[in-house]
């Protein structure tokens, strides 16, 4: 039993651990919590619904199903991602200079937009997203695990070394680290700011897509309002892991996904979502700075 | 050879500046094209394009004609003519006899929407002594709300409490709740502060949804009594408007003397910096306290009010799009100004009755709203006065 939630809390933190991932770059770099993160995951979900409803139409899922899947990652990937660099482009850079609640009230503004837009155009009732994956699953040690939750864990783990190496290797991703260290020294080294923003914005939009097309596919429903409480949970994990550094935002994830998961099974289901707000509450009145301090 | 390489290079994004606005269209009714469909985005397309065309070609014309100047100083007289102490006896002249009158000479539609405009206006002002006064961001001020509510809804169902006995109780349980949040949460800044606020809105939420054999969760209490005066029940919706009225100029009047006082001082202080507020002296930890209870008091009897007026509360009228919608008009009227709160929550409350055909677009404006009054008059319709934000 214990085991059982260890692996369906893993399977939920890694999913928070890529939307965090989405709040600690632009934090580390804008100092701006992006509200509008969380409804770029939801939209994610909902453009899988509906590529993959158009592919299924085209016939191509009967096909091959796994192309289906690539291609639906793909698009989806690329649609959130140039939500975000759009959002980023209306609604946060004229407000670069301006006092530090503003940007925050224009993300809440996206947020409320985003949320709302999604539902005039796609229905207020829960979605489905088609059974893709066969719901079998294998035991190791009399541990369920399903095929779902294979897939989910496997491909945010790829996502996420990726990303480091991203981040450590490539100019590009040194240029990020450069940015968020010292905005006014990296641009007098020549590094653009503005591209390494929007560039931060599509990595981080592209991530919450993958979560949320796998959220999508593993609970089978989205409705337009879950980008909201996953937005908070994945800031608390981004929190809880130090806001601004990546490595925290993947181990706040993991983190918080076990404590809800053990949580709602040992202490109480229907507080499952106050789990978080109280773990997010609770540290940062004890470490403000997260488990691993400040750094991208 | 230099330069014409320069040259060449310039020559394109000039071009691309031409039809940017189409380009732009383009894009963004592309974005639209998975959720919206082939034909709304066409005509979204040929929409936004000719706006940005026509926009461009105004600000061409005006440029031209050096109108932009004089527009420019134009709004800048409309941003300061309400402060103009003549032009403000004048509309109290003429507004506050209008309000007592109100209920004759208007269908009950109208008054039972001032009403809770009134309501909205009280949750404002405790929210700007928050956010405008102290300068701290409290994204769950609607817990404080629920909290009043809830507590005065509990003592009249459970224990029978009138609302004048149950109104301290509740208002003082609310008070202590601010308190108690605060304590602790004040040590951490800006966007942190927001942060923990918003989450204690939804625990309480939370708890209210689920505390079943109290609360009765989603289902909520019915039944509250409405407040009495001299043994004559406020149910008739006029006698309650007078009520609100009385209620809402209370709490301006409190307000606005706070706000005058060396507390208010103070609080402005610690907004402008806090750094050297402290070092003139100013405990800004025990005025921060202050500003959070003192806030969380007026979202306390604002719930009660409201609480006596529906005669029944549910978790789903305290959401933390409620929260949002109150820091709308707080932000929407301008920091600060207790004038500015007023018009903002009366327009915010009144433009969705006014919109009802297109009310489903309603959540929508709001949200593109936020985002234009962010980026064209942050200090709101009456603020700008002192008002620098920094968290």
């Amino acid at each position: 039993m214990f085991l059982q939630q260890v692996v369906n809390g893993l399977t939920l933190g890694s999913v928070y651990a890529l939307i965090a991932l989405g709040y600690t770059m632009v934090y580390g770099i804008l100092e701006l919590i992006n509200f509008a993160h969380g409804e770029i995951y939801m939209v994610g979900a909902y453009l899988g619904i509906i590529f993959l409803g158009i592919f299924t139409a085209a016939g191509l899922t009967s096909y091959s199903l796994s192309l289906t899947l690539v291609l639906t990652f793909l698009l989806s990937v690329i649609f959130c991602s140039a939500y975000g660099f759009t959002i980023e482009k209306i609604a946060y850079k004229p407000l670069r200079n301006a006092p530090r609640l503003s940007p925050l009230i224009s993300a809440i503004g996206v947020s409320i937009f985003l949320q709302n837009y999604v539902m005039l155009t796609q229905g207020a009732t829960d979605k489905v997203f088609p059974q893709l994956f066969p719901l079998s699953a294998f035991e190791v040690f009399s541990i369920r695990i399903t095929y779902m939750q294979l897939f989910i864990l496997i491909t945010s783990g790829v996502v996420m070394l990726l990303l480091r190496f991203f981040v450590r290797k490539t100019k590009m991703g040194k240029a990020i680290q450069a940015v968020a260290q010292d905005k006014t020294m990296a641009s007098l080294v020549g590094i653009n700011i503005d591209t390494i923003i929007s560039v931060t914005f599509i990595i981080g939009s592209g991530l919450a897509a993958v979560a949320g097309l796998m959220v999508a596919m593993y609970y089978g429903l989205v409705n337009y309002s879950i980008g909201y409480i996953a937005g908070i949970k994945a800031f608390t994990a981004a929190v809880l892991g130090g806001i601004g550094s990546i490595r925290g935002a993947m181990f706040g994830g993991m983190l918080l996904g076990l404590v809800e998961s053990l949580g709602a099974s040992y202490i109480s289901g229907e507080y499952k979502d106050a789990f978080a707000f109280i773990l997010l509450i609770i540290i940062l009145l004890i470490k403000p700075g997260g488990l691993f301090g400040k750094s991208v | 050879m230099a330069d014409d390489m320069t040259q060449s290079k310039a020559n394109i994004p000039d071009r691309l500046r031409k039809i940017r606005p189409v380009i732009i269209a383009l894009w963004l009714s592309l974005l639209f094209l998975p959720f919206a469909g082939i034909k709304a985005s066409v005509i979204l397309f040929i929409v936004l394009g000719t706006g940005t065309v026509l926009m461009k070609a105004i600000r061409m014309a005006l440029s031209k004609s050096n109108a932009l100047d004089s527009a420019a100083s134009l709004s800048c007289r409309i941003g300061t003519l309400p402060c103009s102490r003549t032009l403000r006896r004048v509309v109290f002249l003429f507004l506050i006899p209008f309000l007592f009158i109100a209920p004759f000479i208007s269908s009950n539609y109208f008054i039972d929407v001032a009403v809770l405009s009134g309501i909205y206006i009280i949750l404002a002002l405790g929210l700007n002594v928050v956010v405008g006064f102290a300068g701290l961001l409290n994204l769950g001020f609607v817990a404080f709300y629920a909290i009043g509510a809830y507590s005065y809804a509990l003592l009249n169902t459970m224990f029978g409490l009138g609302f004048w006995s149950a109104l301290p109780v509740s208002v003082g349980l609310t008070t202590l709740s601010g308190f108690l949040l605060a304590i602790p949460a004040l040590r951490l800044r800006g966007d942190y502060l927001a942060i923990v606020t918003l989450g204690f809105g939804e625990i309480v939420r939370l708890v209210l949804n689920n505390w079943d054999s109290v609360t009765k969760g989603p289902n909520g209490i019915s039944g509250i009594e409405p407040p009495s005066i001299l043994n004559v029940s406020l149910c008739n919706l006029s006698y309650y408007y007078y009520f609100v009225l009385v209620a809402v100029m209370f709490s301006v009047f409190i307000t606005n003397r706070v706000y005058a006082s060396g507390i208010g001082r103070a609080w402005v202080a610690i907004r402008e910096d806090e750094t050297a507020s402290s070092a003139i002296g100013i405990n800004t930890t025990m005025y921060k306290l202050y500003a959070f209870a003192f806030g969380a008091f007026w979202a306390g009897f604002a719930g009660a009010v409201f609480a006596g007026k529906m005669q029944f509360v549910s978790p789903e009228s305290f959401t933390f799009i409620e929260s949002v919608l109150i820091l709308s008009m707080v932000i929407l009227g301008g920091l600060g100004s207790i004038p500015g709160i007023i018009l903002g929550a009366a327009i915010l409350v009144l433009l969705p009755e006014v919109l009802r055909e297109v009310q489903l677009y309603r959540m929508l404006a709001l949200g593109c709203g936020l985002v234009a009054l962010m980026i064209f008059r942050p200090q709101g319709l009456f603020g700008g006065k002192n008002v620098s934000f920094r968290s």
